[in-house]
Parts: C-alpha cells; structure tokens; sequence
C-alpha cells in the first residue's frame, strides 16, 4: 500500500507536470515526445494506485498531505533545461529501479517488467537533450548548468528507503550517481557540489510534507473532479 | 470437448479480427495483443488484452470493440481482462502486421535479437514511402506513444516509424 502510492504519486505528478507544457514547448516534436512521456508515466500511475484503492478517488480527492511522491517530481518545469534536468534525475532514477523490481518477485514485477522499456525512452530522451544543451551554445549550457543546481537538492530523497520495496538502496543510489555524472560530464558539465537534501526537506515528501508549488498544483489537477463530482465525457 | 475447443478457435478468430482503433489496418490478432480466448460456459467468454504501452488509451477502446463484435456473434457474456505479463514487444507483431505498417506508410519495428539467436546486422529503417535505407530520426516520440519521428534522407518525406519495444 504504501509502496504503491510512493511509486504511484511520483508517476501521476511527473506525468501532471509534463502535460504543463502542451501549448508550451519549444518545438512541435518536444510537444509531442514531452505530452507521450506524460501518457507513459499516467498509465503506470494508473496500474500503481489501482494496487492501493481507487485510482479516481486517490488521484483527485486527497489533500496534499496524503500524497507519497519525492518533491522533486513536483518541482515546476522552470524553462525547457530545467525540465530536462528533473526528466534526467528521476528517469535515471527510475529506470534503474524498475530494472531491480522487474528481476524481482513482487507485487510490482509485472508493471516494472513493462514499464522499464518506456522509461528507457524516457530517460534516453533525458540524457541526449542534456548533452546537446550542455555541449550547445554558451546559453544553453548556462541554462543546464542552472536547471541541474537548481534541482540538485532533491535528490537524496529518491534513495530514502520505501517501504514494501525490497531492493538495495544503496546500490540504487551508487548506480545512480555514476550514470548521472558520466552524462553530465559528457555534456561538459559538472554535478553541483551542494548538498543533495535541503535541511527541513530531507525525505519528506514520502512522508507527505511537500513544497509550496505542490499545493497549485494539486489544485489544478483535482478542479475539474471536485467540482462536478462524477462527471464523464 | 471437440465442440468446445472449435467453438473457442473461432471466438478466438472474432476477437482477433477486430480493427486497432488507431492503425485499423491492423487487427488485434496481427497487433499482438490478444493473449487468451477462454470459454467459461456456454454462453461465457473471457479475453485476455495487453497494452502495447502502459498508458496506451486506445486499450479501453479494444475492450469495447471486442464486446461488441462477441455480442453480435450471439456470445451474450463477454469480459475482457488486461494484463501485463509477459509484457509486450514490438516481436509481437506478425510479418501479415509488419507488412501491412509497411503498406500503410509506417515502418515496422526491427527485430530484437533472440535470447540464444544470432546477433543480427543493425538494420537501418526502411523509408516506407521510396523504400530508401539512408533515414534519419527526427524525435523518439510521434503520433502516438509506440512511435518514432523519422525522416527520409532521399526522397526527403518524413515518416512514422513504429519504434522497438
């Protein structure tokens, strides 16, 4: 149950966030590859929260402080570097856990089995916008270098134990770093050097305390659904 | 069970013939998708679906469609079942499927290598509309999810490219 909606939420939010830039992008193709992560990552949301309840009802009818996802999945997209810069720590993240739940045998093994090869699309589109960025004009690499410093510290999160996910953390979080640091510096980039948890917000969105842009967030997203309760089209 | 067994192929046949909602030259049997065709009684069927991708919305269009064509074969109970495992791959789709992507200006997926097979040569997308090899990607992600963006080098027309899964 809770492992469910810790690795649901981070789904459901991820997707929220990324379907933000229809209208927004700054290229037809972006629009479109951004808007089919988004689906990919809505449908694992769905089969995820379906393990813990109802999906409507756990999507649109929680407040805030029920919901399990990292806070870096919540981060608003910024500009289109700084979105890229979230896709590249969380679909690293997640590729690489979905890699170790599918080898397992749990109660997310079927999803997981299923859904590390979209998320390998994902975070192959991730890494090769960070390289041409980073390795772009003295713009866009500036924006990249600000994008990964800006979201830096919410990553120590990612590797906060969940539990009912029996995996080794710490493993996770080595994997992790090494993949981000090498398609960071083949970017001609550098990792920032800050700390990778903010004092007050050191895993705290597993255990629903969450940053300001969450709240607006969720209020968007749930409008629709409490205010015409049961409405369909 | 001679009856039963022949009655449940051509279920089977029925629920496979239907169109994909989004590349209708494609059914559901050609897709891949269809994963089991149980008679649960006389008058009871249960299908097994698969989604190409997780979030694929076309799935709840094939589970309506599948209904309808079972009711109107005279089959009254239909429930359609989705499940994910084993998941789904592009080696799925049968060479009628990948032949008619073809046809269809959508060029079809290249196969995985096999678990014990040979290691195959890496095959470039064939531009489906002049038949061209020299190609080239334009964005990992097109019309729908299971997509690719490519373009034709030669003949300089872009194209679909159902992307390997």
């Amino acid at each position: 149950m809770t492992a469910a909606l810790a690795l649901g939420d981070d789904a459901l939010v991820l997707s929220h966030r990324l379907g933000e830039w229809a209208g927004h992008a700054p290229v037809l193709e972006e629009e479109v590859a951004l808007a089919n992560i988004a689906l990919d990552l809505l449908g694992q949301a769905r089969t995820l929260l379906s393990l813990a309840g109802d999906e409507d009802e756990l999507a649109f009818l929680r407040e805030e402080r029920s919901f399990r996802n990292v806070q870096l999945v919540e981060q608003p997209n910024g500009d289109f570097a700084h979105t890229i810069a979230r896709q590249l720590f969380f679909s690293v993240y997640q590729h690489l856990l979905y890699e170790r739940l599918a080898a397992g045998t749990g109660e997310f093994t079927d999803l997981a089995a299923k859904a590390v090869k979209e998320v390998a699309y994902h975070r192959d589109h991730a890494e090769q916008w960070v390289l041409r960025l980073g390795d772009g004009t003295a713009e866009s690499h500036e924006r990249m270098r600000r994008g990964l410093d800006a979201l830096w510290r919410y990553t120590g999160e990612l590797f906060e134990p969940v539990e009912g996910v029996d995996i080794d953390w710490r493993a996770l979080e080595g994997d992790w770093l090494s993949a981000v640091t090498s398609v960071v510096g083949r970017a001609t980039l550098a990792l920032p050097t800050g700390p990778r948890a903010g004092a007050w917000t050191a895993g705290a969105g597993r255990q629903g305390l969450h940053t300001e842009p969450f709240g607006r967030m969720l209020a968007e997203m749930q409008h629709l659904h409490r205010s015409h309760p049961g409405a369909s089209w | 069970m001679v009856t039963g067994t022949r009655l449940e192929a051509e279920v089977r046949r029925l629920a496979g013939s239907v169109p994909d909602p989004e590349l209708p030259v494609l059914t559901l049997e050609e897709l891949g998708v269809l994963r089991d065709v149980r008679m649960q009684g006389p008058d009871k069927v249960t299908v097994h679906l698969t989604p190409t991708y997780t979030g694929c919305p076309a799935i709840e269009t094939m589970s309506a469609d599948i209904e309808r064509v079972l009711h109107e074969h005279g089959v009254p109970e239909v429930s359609v079942v989705t499940v994910l495992a084993p998941a789904w791959s592009t080696d799925d789709i049968s060479d009628e499927g990948r032949r008619k992507l073809a046809e269809f200006g959508i060029a079809p997926p290249r196969p995985h290598r096999g678990p014990d097979g040979p290691v195959p040569v890496t095959l470039s997308v064939r531009c489906p509309h002049c038949g061209s090899t020299d190609t080239e990607l334009l964005s990992r992600f097109s019309s729908t999810a299971c997509k690719a963006l490519r373009r034709c080098v030669d003949c300089r027309e872009p194209f679909d490219h159902f992307k390997e899964l």
